[in-house]
């Protein structure tokens, strides 16, 4: 089987939008939380969220004009803009965005959301009812389907090989990354963009999550204390948005080229829970079946994984039964990892969520630190003996990691990479 | 320059984002401006708004440069 290395990042996230500025954040221990400003959600139970912070491009702030084309930026929904904008970031990291036509046609996209165009079909719902049908946008279409990132950056690029995109609710980035790698290494293509994007920090977005008693609401004071994975007070994610893209290698082609490697993707496994729509099965099997997969397909033993970035939402129950399930895999190796949720600073970006967080994996292989949990003040009685890195970075070894992400539908992923 | 020419600039530029030096009247759409088919619709839809006038499909396929946008919204503006 071909091998498949990790030559460029992007990334778009409430905490910078730029890889190193938000890195920089994150082992900082900033947080990206705050009042919803997209709208006034004074009203609703949940009033906070983890915006991306659009600006001149600046102080890690989102300048769109800087990589979408105007007119692109005007027809679609942000998750596309994000997309757009952290694929051709990490394009540009792995030197690849003036590729000869015959590597083109050998190079292609995987980049998903979770829910895809939610703002922009909740507007346009409302120009329908109140205005009629001819009103409503000819781009109403393509600026909403969950695959136009990939149409999008493969148009920008002129990328030819397969055009691929996950939905997989909040396992979207980490199934995209898996995915990718597998049609490099089954020869589909040499060079791949895999990630996610969401952007739904919209009113039905809100509306929705809070009524399905997934987001947050004791906190709406406290923006920066509200997501905090593995603590006694968590009551629920922080709606996070933003996108995540890497550039996957064939690894020759990447050595011969004189590429940056910075990781092979060694390991993905995927599973089922078949137990309920929100809820994850109460013994965490899916999530032990798919964390076990790709640490056998890794080839790695237990005690060579030295960090787990957590898909560790704030949930009561997720946060839980994800704890129990690494506990059951890893037995006594437990006591050699760190395992962080990098959702308490940046909320919980949905089908982005994924990829950022592989690319934090990535980073902290490259840095020997790993970031920290925030406010994790009183862990649950069931984190005893486990490093969950609580409040600040760490430095340590970090040669192998393990990626979880867990979705609506009970769709697990889990990646595993390694630093060469 | 009419004050409905202004205003159809305006929204071209702000549509298209193209150079506002760059829409004079004999701009067509789709072989000066960058526009395709769906654009068109959008521009369209956009004029029917400002002007406050009904743009028939037929009467669209028609428009094809900024002169004719004008052209026909000053002959049919209420």
């Amino acid at each position: 089987m071909r091998r498949v290395v990790v030559t460029g990042l992007g990334l778009v996230t409430p905490l910078g939008a730029d890889v190193e500025t938000a890195w920089a954040n994150i082992i900082a221990s900033k947080s990206g939380a705050g009042q919803i400003t997209r709208f006034d959600a004074s009203d609703y139970a949940c009033t906070i969220a983890c915006e991306v912070k659009r600006g001149d491009g600046t102080n890690g702030t989102f300048d769109a004009n800087k990589r979408v084309d105007h007119k692109v930026q005007r027809q679609v929904d942000p998750f596309i803009v994000y997309g757009i904008d952290a694929a051709s970031q990490a394009l540009e990291d792995a030197g690849l965005t003036e590729m000869s036509e015959a590597e083109r046609l050998r190079a292609g996209c995987s980049i998903g959301s979770g829910i895809g165009g939610l703002p922009g079909i909740e507007s346009e719902s409302i120009v329908l009812y109140e205005k009629g049908p001819r009103r409503v946008s000819p781009h109403f279409v393509h600026g909403r389907l969950i695959n136009l990132i990939s149409g999008q950056v493969s148009i920008k690029y002129g990328l030819m090989g397969p055009n691929h995109a996950v939905v997989t609710a909040c396992s979207t980035g980490a199934h995209s990354i898996g995915d990718a790698a597998r049609m490099i290494a089954m020869d589909d293509a040499d060079v791949m963009l895999a990630g996610g994007a969401e952007g739904a920090i919209c009113p039905i977005g809100i509306a929705g999550f809070s009524q399905a008693r997934a987001l947050s609401t004791n906190f709406n004071a406290t923006p920066e204390k509200a997501s905090r994975p593995y603590d006694v007070d968590r009551d629920g994610f922080v709606m996070g948005e933003g996108a995540g893209v890497v550039v996957l290698e064939e690894y020759e082609r990447a050595k011969a080229r004189g590429a940056k490697i910075y990781a092979e993707v060694i390991g993905y496994g995927l599973s089922g829970d078949a137990y309920h729509v929100t809820a994850p099965h109460p013994e965490g099997s899916g999530a032990f079946r798919s964390m076990e997969m790709a640490l056998r397909k890794s080839g790695l033993s237990l005690d060579d994984i030295d960090y787990i970035n957590a898909h560790g939402t704030s949930t009561p129950l997720g946060d839980e039964l994800e704890l129990g399930a690494v506990r059951r895999l890893f037995g006594s190796s437990i006591g050699g990892l760190s395992m962080s949720s990098t959702k308490s600073a940046i909320g919980h970006l949905l089908g982005g969520a994924g990829a950022v967080e592989s690319i934090f994996c990535i980073l902290a292989m490259r840095d020997g630190i790993v970031p920290p949990t925030l406010n994790l003040d009183n862990p649950s009685e069931s984190c005893a003996g486990v490093d969950l890195v609580p409040h600040v970075a760490k430095k340590r070894k970090v040669k192998a990691v393990l990626n979880n992400s867990f979705g609506f539908g009970g769709t697990n992923a889990s990646l595993v990479m390694r630093a060469i | 320059m009419s004050e409905t020419a202004e205003r159809v600039k305006k929204i071209v530029v702000e549509h298209l984002g193209v150079e506002a030096d760059k829409v004079n009247e004999d701009a067509s759409f789709i072989d000066d401006l960058g526009a395709d088919s769906l654009d068109i619709v959008e521009l369209v839809m956009a004029f029917e708004e400002e002007f406050g006038v009904e743009i028939p499909d037929d009467a669209a396929e028609k428009i094809a440069t900024v002169k004719d946008a004008i052209s026909y919204i000053d002959a049919n503006k209420g």
